[in-house]
């Protein structure tokens, strides 16, 4: 059961996903920051959520395999930042390429970082 | 059209997202490192793929249903951020630097691999 919670999350995280990338994609594509967009915003309310609201609500396990793993776990993605990096450097912008994954890691590591120290927060004032 | 290629990729997250689960659950049962290889391996295996299906230049609907919604549900960034800070936070530098240089190194060059194989095949 647990299995289409974390599906239907999955349906909604992708579309969302989705979404982002035809609001922020122009004509002009020169850098993909909708996926960048969608990873950083996700790394802060997927680390907010596991440490923020899961604990505080004391969620199940359903709602946090479908909100965690489904939702928020499909909205985010890895595959696509790699071929961006690639499809970077095939177009010769090898510098591009290289600042795409160094925001990528800097900018989701504080982001999540972030998201978990707010999380926290939250949870001390209650 | 919106609607239906929002139900497409939606119907790719929905299967990208259940196997992201199965695998890491089958993953977790199995290993005895206790660093988090099973986003790991999801992260690395699911760029490889990505790869492969843009070499191969698959039609817009094809790539939506299992590029952008099941390749793009079944890898993902967020549980591997926080994965990540949770290493941080245990002082397990260690494991905190491989974990995120193995996820981009081995991702990147699988991803250029696939990439490459796929272009190979469209010859």
């Amino acid at each position: 059961m647990i299995y289409l919670y974390v599906g239907i999350g999955g349906f909604i995280g992708a579309s969302l996903r989705y979404l982002v990338g035809v609001l922020l994609t122009g004509p002009d594509q020169w850098f993909p920051y909708s996926t960048l967009a969608v990873n950083l915003s996700g790394s802060f309310i997927l680390a907010w959520f596991t440490i923020g609201l899961v604990e505080r609500y004391a969620l199940s396990a359903e709602w946090k395999a479908a909100l965690g793993t489904g939702l928020v776990g499909s909205y985010t993605t890895f595959s696509t930042l790699s071929m961006d990096a690639v499809l970077l450097y095939e177009r010769g912008d090898l510098f591009l390429s290289s600042l795409y994954v160094f925001i990528s890691i800097g900018g989701g590591l504080v982001l999540s970082l972030l998201g978990f120290h707010f999380g926290k927060r939250r949870n001390a004032a209650c | 059209m919106l609607i239906f290629k929002l139900l497409l990729v939606g119907l790719g997250g929905f299967c990208g997202a259940i196997l992201r689960y199965a695998v890491s659950r089958w993953i977790e049962n199995r290993k005895s490192s206790t660093l988090p290889t099973a986003t790991l391996i999801v992260n690395i295996a699911g760029s490889f793929l990505l790869g492969i299906l843009i070499g191969l230049d698959l039609t817009k609907t094809w790539f939506l249903l299992c590029g952008t919604g099941i390749l793009g549900a079944f890898t993902t960034f967020s549980t591997f951020k926080l994965e990540a800070i949770q290493l941080h936070i245990n002082k397990r530098w260690k494991g905190f630097i491989y974990y995120v240089l193995a996820s981009y190194f081995f991702g990147i060059c699988l991803a250029y691999t696939g990439f490459k194989l796929g272009r190979w095949f469209m010859l």
